[in-house]
């Protein structure tokens, strides 16, 4: 799975992109955010409040039941503010 | 049609090539976002503006689809930049052109506000106590918020 972060998650989490390998139990939005957070270190801290981090799945917005696959790219980031 | 640039752009080049030629319209309307001096009573010496490449080309033509499906455009141009920008310095524009003028202001008015809760663009500003992730505003999504009613069902 490719794992992408944004903005301040980014900062937090200390890189921009990576690679990961969730086990197999892990089969939604909600469920990855759980088991990143767990990691512990920079994204416990970017993920201590999910009410500020939005997701992307495939470059789609999706809801946090939204199904996560292995070939996936995912995106954590914050609300958006541009314009 | 839709650009994603690090670059500057001309707004009056910009608007005669999205328009040469088209005599069916009667109306172009435009908006031009700028970067301000201050946020919050603070001072802004500059920003950075980060996207999600790939994502934001999507939402932003999807966005196009969105208002076109709207409103009768003849053309309809959203130019987005990203990088450092300083106060001053053009960030977006959005033109729509249209039979008359009705259709290209509310058109235009709809793009802008619809862009900002939906295309991925984050905003980096530089203060004198250093730099600073700008938090979205519930003033944008309340902007946004008042073109889910469509304007032909809205009468109804």
């Amino acid at each position: 799975m490719r794992m992408i972060y944004f903005a301040w998650l980014r900062a937090k989490i200390g890189v921009a992109e990576e690679r990961i390998e969730p086990p197999a139990e892990i089969a939604t939005v909600a469920d990855l955010l759980d088991w990143l957070k767990a990691k512990g270190g920079g994204y416990g801290d970017a993920l201590a409040d999910l009410s500020v981090v939005r997701v992307a799945v495939n470059q789609e917005y999706v809801k946090a039941d939204h199904p996560v696959a292995a070939g996936d790219e995912v995106a954590l980031f914050p609300p958006i503010t541009g314009g | 049609m839709i650009r994603v640039q690090r670059e500057d752009f001309d707004i009056g080049a910009e608007i005669g090539a999205l328009c040469a030629g088209n005599h069916r319209i009667g109306g172009i309307a435009s908006f031009l976002g700028v970067v301000r001096d201050e946020a919050g009573g603070e001072a802004i010496e500059g920003m950075t503006l980060e996207h999600y490449s790939g994502m934001t080309e999507k939402e932003l033509t999807r966005i196009e689809a969105e208002a076109r499906r709207r409103w009768p455009l003849e053309a309809c141009l959203i130019i987005h930049r990203y990088g450092r920008l300083e106060p001053g310095e053009r960030i977006v524009l959005v033109v729509t052109a249209s039979g008359h003028r009705g259709a290209a202001l509310e058109a235009c008015h709809f793009l802008i506000d619809w862009l900002k809760t939906k295309a991925p663009f984050w905003k980096l500003e530089e203060t004198r106590r250093g730099e600073k992730w700008v938090d979205a505003r519930g003033a944008d999504d309340a902007a946004a918020a008042r073109w889910v009613r469509e304007p032909d069902k809205a009468a109804e």
